[in-house]
This record gives C-alpha cells, sequence and structure tokens, in this order.
C-alpha cells in the first residue's frame, strides 16, 4: 500500500472485534475502533496502539442515530475514507419467544439491523467518491439456522444478510465489495455466559469438537478486506467448524 | 452564469463519461446520456462538491436535465 489504508471496526473493545482490529493493525492498516463507553474507546487505543502509533478509537453508539451520525462526521473529517468497515458491534437479549417482551425484540433489531444501516449510511457515499471499499457484516450461523431462545438475534442476523446482498448490488460497479461473515460458536464473553450443559450440546454439534478463536474469524474479515477478495461481494463466509455446511 | 454552466457540463462530462458535444442543455441524464439512477446520485454529490452546497434528497429527485442542474445551482448557490 503506498498510502496506510484506513479501516474503521465497530464493537472493538473486545470479542470478535478486538480481534479484527488486532488482525487488520498487524496486517498494516491503520484501524480506528469503536466502542459504546469512553473507557471501552481506551482500552482499544491502548491494545492498538501497541501495535501502530497511529491507530485509535472512538466512542460510537450505533443504536443512537444522531450519536452515530455525530460520531461518524467528526471520524471522516480526522481519519478520512475508511478502505474498509468491518460492522461487528452487536448485542444479545435472549429470551424465549413467549417471553420475548418488545423491548428485547426492538433492542437487538435497532442495534443488530438499523446500526449496521445507520453506519453504512454515513460510510458508503465517501466510498463512492473513493470509488473503492470494502464492506465486511459480522453475521451469525443463527441467522441461518435459528436458535431457540435468540427469535430477535436471528432476524436481525438474517436480515443483516439480505441487507448485504442489496447493498452489494448496489455499490459493486462502484469497486465497493459488501460481504458477511457468519461465525458459529466462538470463544467470546457472548458465549462465556452460556450454561455448560447448553455448551456440551453445542460441541456435539461442531464436527471439529471446539469453539472456534476470535482470530480465526479475524482471518476470514481481513481475507475479504483484501484486494486478493476484490470480485467476491454480496457472499456469506461460514466460519464455525464445520457446524453448518449449507 | 456561464462559468457555471462550464462547471457543471464538465461535472457532467466526468461522472458519465460522455463527451463534451453530448451534452446539450436539454439532454436528460438518464435517458440521452445513459445514466443509471446511482449514476445520478454520483453525480448530485459531484455537484455538491464542486459548488460546495448541499442539495435535499427532495430537490436532487427532480434534477433530470444539464439545464435543470444548471437552474437550480444558479438559483441556490
Amino acid at each position: 500500500m503506498s498510502e496506510q489504508a484506513l479501516a474503521l471496526v465497530t464493537g472493538a473493545s473486545r470479542g470478535i472485534g478486538r480481534a479484527v482490529a488486532e488482525t487488520l493493525a498487524k496486517q498494516g492498516y491503520k484501524v480506528v475502533g469503536t466502542a459504546t463507553s469512553e473507557s471501552g474507546a481506551a482500552s482499544i487505543r491502548e491494545a492498538l496502539q501497541a501495535v501502530g502509533a497511529g491507530n485509535d478509537a472512538i466512542v460510537l453508539n450505533i443504536a443512537d442515530a444522531e450519536q452515530t451520525a455525530e460520531a461518524l462526521k467528526a471520524f471522516l473529517a480526522e481519519h478520512g475514507t475508511p478502505a474498509v468497515l468491518v460492522n461487528n458491534a452487536g448485542i444479545t437479549r435472549d429470551n424465549l419467544f413467549l417471553r420475548m417482551s418488545d423491548e428485547e425484540w426492538n433492542a437487538v433489531i435497532n442495534t443488530n439491523l438499523s446500526g449496521v444501516f445507520r453506519v453504512c449510511k454515513a460510510m458508503v457515499k465517501p466510498m463512492i467518491k473513493a470509488k473503492a471499499g470494502a464492506i465486511v457484516n459480522i453475521s451469525s450461523i443463527i441467522g441461518t439456522t435459528g436458535n431457540a431462545g435468540q427469535a430477535n438475534y436471528a432476524a436481525a442476523k438474517a436480515g443483516l444478510e439480505g441487507f448485504t446482498r442489496s447493498l452489494a448490488q448496489e455499490v459493486a460497479a462502484r469497486n465497493i465489495t459488501v460481504n458477511c461473515v457468519a461465525p458459529g460458536f466462538i470463544k467470546t464473553d457472548m458465549t462465556d455466559v452460556l450454561p455448560e450443559a447448553q455448551k456440551d450440546a453445542i460441541l456435539s454439534t461442531i464436527p471439529s469438537k471446539r469453539l472456534g478463536q476470535p482470530e480465526e474469524i479475524a482471518g476470514a474479515v481481513a481475507f475479504l478486506a483484501s484486494d486478493a477478495a476484490k470480485y467476491i461481494t454480496g457472499q456469506t463466509i461460514h466460519v464455525n467448524g464445520g457446524m453448518n455446511m449449507g | 452564469m456561464s462559468n457555471i454552466e462550464e462547471r457543471v457540463k464538465k461535472i457532467v462530462c466526468e461522472q458519465l463519461g460522455v463527451k463534451e458535444e453530448e451534452v446539450k442543455p436539454a439532454s436528460s441524464f438518464v435517458d440521452d446520456l445513459g445514466a443509471d439512477s446511482l449514476d445520478t446520485v454520483e453525480l448530485v454529490m459531484a455537484l455538491e462538491e464542486e459548488f460546495e452546497t448541499e442539495i435535499p434528497d427532495e430537490d436532487a429527485e427532480k434534477l433530470t436535465t444539464v439545464q435543470e442542474a444548471i437552474d437550480y445551482i444558479v438559483a441556490n448557490l
């Protein structure tokens, strides 16, 4: 790269997002990670600046349309147009459907689906001007298989994949790719909270017989972000130890 | 005025990849100059940049010909 390419990674304070941010930084990208709190942003900044001094972090709450618009405007003014956008930030509010409240439903749809819409809304225009970009959305195996207790999460992730295919068609001729990486069960804070019995049940369905590591998701993201993947768009790459082979 | 006209035409040529002699005041971006819907969005973005202005979506939809774009810029600059 003649000029250091910029990557924006949402939800980078822990788990998959952190691994993606660190992997891209190690590959030579200038990475800006986001977190919903100042302390989260500080932790990202510290980790990323250990890799490269130019890396940074910002506070971004994609559930809040106004804050997102303002924070991303400031981001664009300070750092310029990203070559790579990784929409990773997401939440869970698990409950059985019969017990699921409107609040639990709306919170997950608002962050995991509408939040990605908002971030893309801010980033696609400058990417079109730059006539370059790679957007990678972090979906989930649950978007394909469904999961008891995760109707909201499954709907948001399946919706995200449909969104990805539509946006991909609109911007493909502008040299912008839009893809999903759909992780299976990855060892993160999000899966650590699952009961042991459920973890054992999940493991029995994974041919690899282990949970994935966040770095194994980061590898797929980095590939889709790279020039080697310029002709891949509108796709979902499943990284799940063989748990679902389509 | 003529300066604005020239700048608008230049941007139309750049954005739509057409020759200057093809760009007439009455030329329709879509019907005459071969623009698709995303081309017209990009054209508006380029006009916004050139003239350092913001064109609201509801106005942008009405800009279908070269003359309409020129008139809009003249009226709103």
